[in-house]
């Protein structure tokens, strides 16, 4: 009841530069009852995505559980030798995946313009 | 905080919140620290950094210290200082038999590589978001708490 459920879902799109993109849309609140909806989502994509961009625009609180669970989808990622992405973090939320060092494995952008473009 | 004067002999305004040992509840105890920072002038992204750091540490009160036990609550006291806000997050766990120390901070190629639990990064964001953090483990019947606190920037604010 006390958490906001995380919704999500997936949206193909193009970069800049032509490539396809999967973004995984998330809403709500991200947190240790949200495996399913981030993980879950990110294994259901196709086999052969090489670039997938995380939005974050409609997330309302994100816990140190929910940054775990975006660390095991990077982990996943990189085993697969795809590229990840994320937009949409607030300034505080930007600082607090900068913190921990996420940065080093998926670029954080501010619009999802500026991250197909970097795509 | 609406009082036009307080002297150093006053009482310090507090407010205390219990909120049940279920995830999702630290929601309740970073909205008032929110509203109380909020009435005291702090800026909005020293706000966000309070914000976060109760929630961790409700959320270390409610999964480690009560286990998840909705029996047990999780007390936060926040009190308002001159130019400061304390905030302490009580359990009735045993607490910590030690401060963390800077081992703390997240090895996130180690977690990429998946030699560190990709978890375990609450106590790090509590230290790094406020001005002081100190655990104090429970004894003779007392409560296990963390102390939190962040400082008014006079010129900043």
């Amino acid at each position: 009841m006390a958490q906001n459920e995380t919704k999500a879902r997936v949206e193909q799109l193009t970069s800049a530069a032509g490539h396809p993109v999967a973004v995984l849309r998330f809403e709500g609140d991200i947190a240790s009852t949200s495996k399913d909806a981030v993980l879950g989502t990110y294994q259901a994509l196709p086999k052969e995505t090489k670039l997938v961009l995380l939005d974050f625009t409609k997330v309302d609180y994100i816990n140190s559980s929910g940054i775990a669970l975006v660390i095991q989808l990077l982990i996943e990622a990189s085993k697969c030798g795809q590229k990840a992405s994320a937009f949409g973090l607030s300034a505080h939320f930007t600082k607090v995946f900068t913190m921990v060092g996420i940065p080093k494995y998926a670029g954080l952008f501010s619009t999802q313009a500026e991250a197909l473009a970097a795509l | 905080m609406s009082e036009s004067k307080t002297t150093a002999a006053a009482k310090p305004t507090t407010v205390e919140v219990r909120v049940p040992s279920r995830m999702g509840f630290e929601k309740v105890a970073m909205s008032t620290a929110a509203s109380v920072a909020k009435l005291m002038g702090f800026r909005d992204d020293r706000i966000e950094d309070l914000k976060t750091a109760v929630a961790e540490a409700c959320i270390n009160a409610i999964e480690h210290g009560n286990r998840l036990n909705e029996k047990l609550s999780v007390g936060v006291v926040l009190s308002v200082g001159a130019d400061s806000l304390e905030v302490k997050v009580m359990d009735d766990g045993r607490g910590m038999n030690r401060q963390p120390g800077k081992q703390n901070k997240p090895d996130i190629d180690r977690k990429m590589r998946g030699e560190e639990d990709a978890r375990g990064m609450g106590m790090f964001l509590i230290q790094a978001l406020v001005d002081e953090a100190e655990w104090v483990a429970g004894t003779d019947g007392n409560s296990s708490y963390v102390r939190l606190v962040i400082r008014l920037d006079k010129d900043a604010e």
